[in-house]
This record gives structure tokens, sequence and C-alpha cells, in this order.
């Protein structure tokens, strides 16, 4: 078995879930090549090098891909996918704009948001929100295979010793242009990534009150969720929110405040090691997951929980 | 402009689904089923894009049995001009969805295609890429804002780290995320006029496709339980426990 395994990375840094994605191939057993498709990528392919079990590491580097256009990407993943039994990328938003798109090319239905490697052609993911899990077997000749992080445990950061070649093929479609991005600026642990994470939900009422739960992550170290109601009704942006649409995550310890408990919601945190919910009403089905519930006012619970830690 | 919109047949998203006793399929006999919540905001979308005077039709296209004739018609109710249903009662997987949209694609010419970004039963999240690479169109999944300007559409997109804006070259497809629109309730004048919109039917064979599934189901099972843990009386207690017993903080 040969592996391509597609690096999420922002040309300067290698992103976690490339560690994660890793893994699951390495549950394939095989050797693991890991494409870096980027401009100015020399410090993402370097760091992609170091990662443990990774044989070759194949740059790209050139600025067709500098913002890793989906339309520009997915020409480069099929044109070298045609040499793997197994592409696989991280479920991301990265990874799921561009490897279905690869996969269509290669004439493949892609596997997504795998959950555990069954064997070399089967496989577990989630399906309905998470409400069941399925087991499917793909009977194409390149499995195309998005990988949820949260289900394997990353691979070393360091350690490895990759060769490096840089690739000359340059795959520009031309019909698509970058312009711009915001991206959130933050201090705080990345919400996937995070050891800690807590969230609001629609009973923080307001963007302002999530004061209240930046003061307890930056004392926990831990990152700061939303549900989908909270990121709805505009209170905070909408790359905090976590659930089925949003991230997943699964922490050591996932605290939710003001959450009801949908279960779309459920579907992003239910993995995580410790649940606490904080929330008035007792009935909220949040409480239906959490190791600890706190039938109590967030307005009074979160300020005193800040004081006690 | 003319734009295509693909609605999905899908169990409603207040049904909480189980698998059947045998592990072999998902029990959805009797659920209430609807109009997939992303393709809803795909085709509001359209809607406004034709209010606004950019778009000039606007075509529903479902696959699927027979019955998802009611969710074109829902979007008919919405706003759409008329519809195709591609009536088959095959599984359809995304790769296989893709092939007959880019079939249809081909008959139609629109000038974008708007899809949901996944459905809420197989959250596969393909169908609209897919399409970008059999049709070589460009893409804008994940919008939360839509811009047309100079035969080029202007694409807001939610990234994990944030918002993305990139510019595509028309015909270009658009996939929806949550923040998009709000969808309109259909009213009831409009339900009564969708019933009259045209809605032709073809089949998978008609256009050409072959939609056998490449992934085989073995089984489905639920996802490992959650129990419930305990109550905590007050934050000192929370803290204590989370300290000495669960030993995370």
């Amino acid at each position: 078995m040969s592996i391509l395994v597609i690096a999420e990375h922002d040309n300067a840094s290698l992103k976690g879930a490339t560690l994660n994605t890793v893994a699951a191939a390495q549950a394939l057993g095989g050797d693991i090549d890991v494409l870096v498709a980027g401009a100015g990528c020399g410090d993402a392919a370097q760091a992609a090098a170091k990662a443990a079990g990774v044989a070759r590491v194949l740059v790209a580097d050139n600025a067709a891909y500098q913002h890793q256009l989906a339309e520009n990407v997915a020409l480069l993943i099929a044109e070298m996918g045609k040499n793997y039994t197994h592409i696989l990328a991280p479920a991301t938003t990265s990874g799921k704009n561009t490897l279905p798109r690869a996969a269509a090319l290669l004439d493949v239905q892609a596997i997504s948001d795998i959950v555990s490697v069954e064997s070399a052609d089967t496989f577990k993911r989630p399906i309905y929100a998470g409400n069941v899990i399925a087991t499917v077997q793909s009977s194409d000749a390149v499995k195309v295979i998005t990988v949820r992080g949260t289900a394997f445990d990353a691979v070393a950061a360091e350690g490895g010793s990759a060769a490096v070649e840089n690739l000359d093929t340059a795959t520009d479609a031309g019909i698509s242009a970058f312009i711009g991005e915001e991206l959130a600026k933050s201090d705080r642990p990345e919400l996937t990534a995070a050891k800690v994470v807590i969230s609001g939900g629609r009973g923080m009422q307001n963007g302002e009150n999530f004061e209240m739960l930046y003061k307890v992550a930056d004392k926990l170290g831990a990152a700061v969720g939303a549900s989908r109601a909270a990121v709805d009704a505009g209170f905070v942006p909408n790359d905090m929110q976590v659930g089925q649409t949003g991230k997943i995550v699964a922490p050591e310890l996932y605290i939710a405040v003001g959450i009801s408990g949908a279960i779309q919601h459920l579907a992003g945190m239910k993995d995580s090691k410790v649940i606490v919910a904080i929330n008035k009403d007792e009935e909220a089905p949040i409480f239906q997951v959490a190791d600890y519930g706190l039938v109590a006012d967030l307005f009074q619970a979160v300020p005193e929980l800040d004081g006690k830690l | 402009m003319k734009i295509l919109v693909a609605v999905k047949r899908v169990v409603d998203y207040n049904v909480k689904v189980r698998p059947k006793s045998d592990g072999s399929d998902v029990d959805i006999a009797n659920a209430k089923m609807s109009i997939n919540p992303f393709c809803e905001i795909a085709v509001e979308e359209a809607v406004r894009l034709k209010e606004k005077g950019v778009a000039s039709e606007i075509i529903a296209v479902s696959l699927g049995s027979k019955q998802s004739q009611e969710q074109i018609r829902t979007a008919m109710a919405l706003g759409a001009d008329r519809g195709i249903l591609v009536e088959t009662d095959s599984e359809l997987q995304p790769l296989a969805v893709a092939k007959c949209l880019k079939a249809l694609v081909d008959k139609e010419s629109p000038d974008l295609v708007i899809l949901g970004k996944q459905s809420i039963d197989g959250d596969n999240n393909q169908t609209g890429q897919m399409l970008g690479a059999l049709t070589g169109m460009p893409q804008g999944t994940f919008a939360s804002e839509l811009e047309n300007a100079d035969g080029k559409v202007k694409v807001t997109r939610e990234i994990d780290g944030g918002l993305q804006t990139v510019e595509l070259n028309l015909p270009a497809i658009v996939t929806t995320d949550l923040r998009l629109n709000e969808p309109r309730y259909a009213s009831l004048p409009n339900i009564m006029k969708a019933k009259k919109k045209p809605l032709d039917t073809t089949t998978p064979e008609d256009l050409g496709v072959d939609v056998a599934p490449r992934l085989q189901t073995l089984k489905v099972e639920p996802p490992a339980e959650r129990q419930a843990g305990i109550k905590v009386a007050d934050v000192a207690e929370l803290v204590e426990k989370l300290k000495s017993e669960a030993k995370v903080i």
C-alpha cells in the first residue's frame, strides 16, 4: 500500500490536523508520503519531514498553490493520486473543500470524515449528525478519504526525518482567484487542538457576556467555542461554532455554558473526555451527556468559577 | 442569469434517527421527510438573486424517488420557476448525483449552480465539489455571502480560521453554509401556484449516468452511548470534582 497524505498548512507552519491524518494512514499501514502544496511553503514542508512515520515529503511550491484554491490543488492531487492506493486529508474546511473535487477527477466516490480504519477498504464514519455510525466498504481502485482528527491520536511532531522532494508541476486552472481573508487572531489555543474548551450558547444573551468565558478560558489555557444558536444570533464569529456543521472537538474537558444541547451540537463535542454543563434549565438535554451538571444561573456560576480557579 | 438549484429530500432535522435492530440500515420508514436545510438556503439565495434582477430563471432539481417531487414543489413555492426530477429508486451517492447534475448542466447551461454544502443524512459534503470537478467550473463552498460582479461572482466562505473571499469565473458552483440567509416561509398562494409550475421527470439512464454505488454499507450501529453523570450542588463542588475526581484541572 502507498498512501498520500495532504498536509494542512499555512505555508509557514504545519497544522496539527495533519498529524492526526498521518496517524490514520499508519492504521492502514504502508509507505506514507505527505504532499505540501503552497507557495513559499518550505517551513511547512520541513515541519512535515519531522513528523513521525512519514517516508517522503513532496513539495509543490508554486504561486498557483499559494492560497490552496481547490480548483488548482485538486488537479495536482488527481495527477499524483494515480500512483497511490489511498489519499487522505484532514476533514477540515480545507480538506473538505479540495478532496471531493480531486476524487471526482479520479472517478472515485470519496469517503468523508472517517473515525476508524477497519481494513484497507473498510472504514467507519458518522452519519445523521453522529446518531448513527456506518461501516462502509469502497470498491474504488484508489480510496480518497477525509479523516476526523479527534478520532486518531496525533503522531509525534518531532523525531522523523523524511526525505523532502520538490515537484515541478504547476496546475493552474485559472478560473478562480483569492481576494482576501479575515482570520480570527487569538492567543488562545485552537479549538480543535485545545485540551480544554469552554463554549457558550444562546443563554449567554450577547457577545459582551462571552468576556466571562474568555476570563475562565485564560485561567485554564482553554479555547472558547459556541453553539450554532450563539453564532446565528451574532454573539460570536462562525469559526467558533462547535457542532455537526462546525468544528468537531474532543478535549480533555469541555464546559458547556448556557447550551441546551441540540443533537447537532452534541455531534461536535460528545467525544470529549469530561463534559461539564452549566444551565439553569434542569431539563436541558446537555445534562444527559454531562459528567458533571450544575443547574444554576450562568451569570452567577461563571464569575464564581472564575474566582475559584 | 440562469440558476440551477439542487434540493434533496431528507429525514427532517428534528427526527432522531436510529439504526434498525439488525444493523442493516437506518430505520426511517415512517419518519417525517423535508427539504435538506442547506438546500433550502440554496433556494432562498437563488430567489433573492432573482428578486434583485440578477437571475432570470431558477430551475430546481432533485434526484431520488417519486416522492422527491414534494421537495421540488417546496422549492417552487419559495420561488423556483420550474423543476426537474431525476427519478430513481437506487441508492445515490455523491459522485452519482454529481454526474447526473453534470448531465443537466450540459443541457441547461446555467450560469450558477447553488447547492447545500452537505445533506444532513449522509453528511458527506461532496456533491458541489464533485460537480465542480466534472464540469470544470470553479467552486465557492461553505458560502456565507454571495455577490455578483461583472461576469464573476464573489463568494465569502466560512473556513476554520474565519472567513475567506474568492472570486470565481462564471459559470460557477456555490455551496451554502448556515449564515448565507434565512429562508422565507412559503405563502399559501405561492404553494398553490407552485402546483401549476412545470415539473419534468427524467432518469439517470436517460442522462446516460451509471449510478451504481461505489461504497457498500456493511452495517450501521448506534454510537457509543455516554452515560449521564451526576449533578453537583454548587460551583465549589464542581471545582472540587474536576480537581480530585476527574483530575482535568
